[in-house]
């Protein structure tokens, strides 16, 4: 059943020796992104350059616009001293948030009288508008609670909420994004190779040649599987270390999980190589059809997006897409400490998705071979 | 000794086509059958199928004395197979290639190793071991693909078109181990579209359209009465203005065919004629011209029956295109 599974395997590993450029690339390719997304990729935003136009100048004033900036959000880049300018420093792009004290601040609020401060968000960016408004909110109303607890003789505002943020205490965006990272490399990698592996056979017409010989489909599915399983498990190791050495990242759980329930991530991308392989009679089209599994990989995944915002459908879809799972695995892992019984479903729903794909693909191949 | 290859009343369908239509043969070991065909003829198929890759839709057919479809895991170790575009793997060497193929067909390794060394000296291609396959010639990419398809001593080997190409010396020599080989007793199955290649088989089938036409040695083809009907001869003309004279001869009633073959002419003429083909050539003043009798060459043969085939199957087919 497995006839000629070792002559395949021996042959596979002189093709990956005699091709060090795809080694080194396999290597160099996750050291970039890592770097790219790690390093160059934050998702929190501070310093939104804001425009302040002061119509009131007095130290009541001013007290609500140090609030702002010592928040750290928020940096004066313009004092406009009209309203046509403050519009059009937004315009420009110069400011994304515009401040707009009147002139009686300090005078209705002395006397006890609502006021009403003007706010102007440049919302074509989306995220940073978010965060700008969110923050430009917590400060008024931190400004405001802290002039009715005077009022009321209270030193301190009656409810104080203490947050502890566990397991990334400084809601730092690389311990958010490497630990996905290292899935989406891992899936990158071995799919792209094994797909090629095959794809390269039916190319030059060896696949044909192949199956005049005794070799049996097993064992040829199997040695073609068998050395890019050790390079992806090779790669993870890399990237896990450039993630732990380089990145600082600590792996709180258990090493041993982790390179357990990657396996099984691994034979499920080994599988959509397969099955790429199986669709794409060129290496052209093995590219274009594993753009096709990879995009929604890298969009709906989580990797970056949260999944809970997405529509109905586009959540039930990306359910279906084996990376969810490895990333909530790599995350619980990774960040939280969690243990085998904390991530049991996430893997077994992840074994189940990869069976499906790789028996899929292990009979498609039969077929493509006959 | 059983015959190497028995088929019976082959066919093989792709839905409505029949690419493959009731072939029947029988080849002896030792052997050389060639087998032609215009491209989309249905060779490839065949092959296919004596291979046991690809199951008739009816008939049957034995290879080595094995049922194709019920012993085909046996008969892949008991033929060598060689395509046509030389399946090697170019980032290999060409020691990497051999031992490759060794190790798939199961040769314990002092056997391989022994069989690996034989095979080098068959082919001669002693002095590359250590090149990558990439890096050889086109002749020599094809001895490397033979010696791969030989290292696991089959009896039978398929030859698909080896010969496509190459260059003329290759092809010689190439022929030559294949002479060789079929002296120790090796049966060889080669397609090819070259007729000296043809003329060196001891066997020779024909398929067209699906179906074998003829299947006899190059000698029994040349003396089918469908080829040189019993009122006809063929003769060669040599003459001067060899186009010229090409037309003029299709216009007299006497000659049934005349094409231009090198430097002179092979005309199908009634018998009787040759006096009567001098003195009209002369008078059209193309001088005296020297008319022999020839026997038929074997591409003669081929369009022979191609031509009557053809003409069949307009008689057969004309009524459904009436409707």
């Amino acid at each position: 059943m497995l006839w000629g599974i070792g002559a395949v395997i021996y042959k596979e590993f002189i093709h990956i020796v005699r091709d060090p450029i795809t080694l080194f690339l396999m290597l160099l390719i996750p050291g970039i992104q890592l770097t790219i997304f790690g390093f160059a990729i934050d998702l929190e935003v501070k310093h939104i350059p804001t425009a302040v136009y002061n119509l009131d100048g007095r130290p009541e004033s001013r007290q609500l616009v140090d609030a702002f900036v010592n928040s750290a959000y928020f940096k004066i880049v313009a004092t406009p001293l009209s309203n046509d300018a403050l519009v059009s420093s937004i315009v420009r792009g110069e400011a994304k948030i515009g401040l707009k004290i009147p002139p009686d601040y300090t005078d209705r609020l002395l006397l006890g009288q609502d006021v009403t401060v003007q706010l102007l968000i440049d919302g074509s960016d989306s995220t940073v508008a978010m965060q700008g408004l969110n923050v430009a909110n917590a400060i008024a109303l931190r400004q405001s609670l802290s002039i009715v607890s005077r009022s009321l003789n209270r030193e301190q505002p009656p409810i104080e909420l203490r947050p502890r943020v566990l397991f990334n205490p400084d809601m730092k965006t690389v311990n958010f994004m490497v630990p996905g990272l290292v899935g989406l490399v891992m899936q990158l990698v071995t799919m792209l190779l094994t797909a090629f592996a095959i794809v390269r056979e039916k190319e030059t017409g060896t696949l044909e040649q192949l199956m005049v010989t005794p070799v049996s489909r097993f064992g040829l599915m199997l040695g073609k599987l068998i050395p890019y399983a050790c390079i992806g498990a090779i790669e993870t190791t890399f990237v896990l270390s450039l993630m732990r050495f380089l990145f600082g990242v600590h792996i709180a759980g258990s090493l041993w999980l982790l390179a357990g329930f990657s396996l099984i991530f691994l034979f499920t991308t080994l599988g959509l190589g397969l099955l790429v392989s199986t669709i794409a009679e060129n290496q052209v089209q093995a590219m274009q059809v594993a753009f096709v599994i990879i995009l929604p990989s890298v969009l709906l995944s989580g990797f970056v997006f949260p999944q809970e915002n997405m529509p109905k459908v586009i959540y039930w879809a990306s359910q279906l897409i084996p990376l969810t799972y490895f990333i909530r695995i790599l995350r619980g892992i990774i960040m939280r400490g969690a243990g085998f019984y904390d991530l049991w479903p996430q893997a077994a729903i992840l074994a189940v998705i990869g069976l499906t794909v790789l028996v899929t693909s292990a009979l498609r191949f039969r077929k493509t071979l006959s | 000794m059983p015959p190497a290859i028995v088929a019976r009343g082959l066919t093989r369908r792709f839905g409505h086509f029949t690419a493959v239509n009731d072939v029947s043969l029988q080849i002896e070991e030792g052997d050389i059958y060639g087998f032609l065909g215009p491209n989309g003829s249905g060779k490839t198929t065949l092959i296919r199928m004596l291979c046991g890759l690809l199951r008739p839709s009816s008939g049957s057919a034995t290879v080595m004395g094995l049922d194709t479809v019920k012993e085909s895991e046996q008969i892949k170790r008991a033929i060598g197979y060689m395509s046509q575009q030389f399946s090697l793997y170019r980032d290999l060497t060409v020691l990497e290639n051999l031992k490759f193929y060794a190790r798939i067909y199961g040769l314990r390794r002092s056997r391989a190793r022994r069989r690996i060394e034989d095979v080098i000296g068959i082919v001669g291609i002693g002095d590359y071991r250590g090149h990558l396959a990439r890096e050889l010639s086109g002749g020599w990419r094809q001895r490397l693909a033979l010696a791969c398809s030989l290292v696991h001593e089959p009896r039978l080997m398929f030859l698909d078109e080896p010969t496509a190409g190459i260059d003329p010396v290759a092809r010689r020599e190439l022929w030559n181990l294949l002479f060789d080989l079929a002296g120790q007793g090796v049966t060889f199955f080669v397609t090819t579209h070259y007729m000296d290649e043809a003329e060196r088989c001891s066997h020779i089938g024909y398929i067209y359209f699906s179906n074998l036409i003829v299947s006899g040695t190059p000698n029994e083809l040349k003396q089918l009465p469908e080829v040189t009907p019993r009122e006809a001869v063929r003769l060669e003309i040599r003459a001067p203005r060899l186009a010229s004279a090409m037309r003029a001869l299709n216009s007299f009633d006497y000659v049934l065919d005349a094409t231009i073959f090198a430097d002179s002419l092979h005309v199908l003429a009634q018998t009787n004629t040759e006096e009567r083909l001098q003195r009209d050539l002369a008078r059209e003043g193309f001088g005296e011209v020297q008319v022999i009798r020839i026997p038929p060459s074997l591409e003669d043969v081929f369009v022979t029956l191609t031509r009557k085939r053809d003409t069949d199957r307009a008689g057969t087919t004309a009524p459904a295109e009436a409707l």
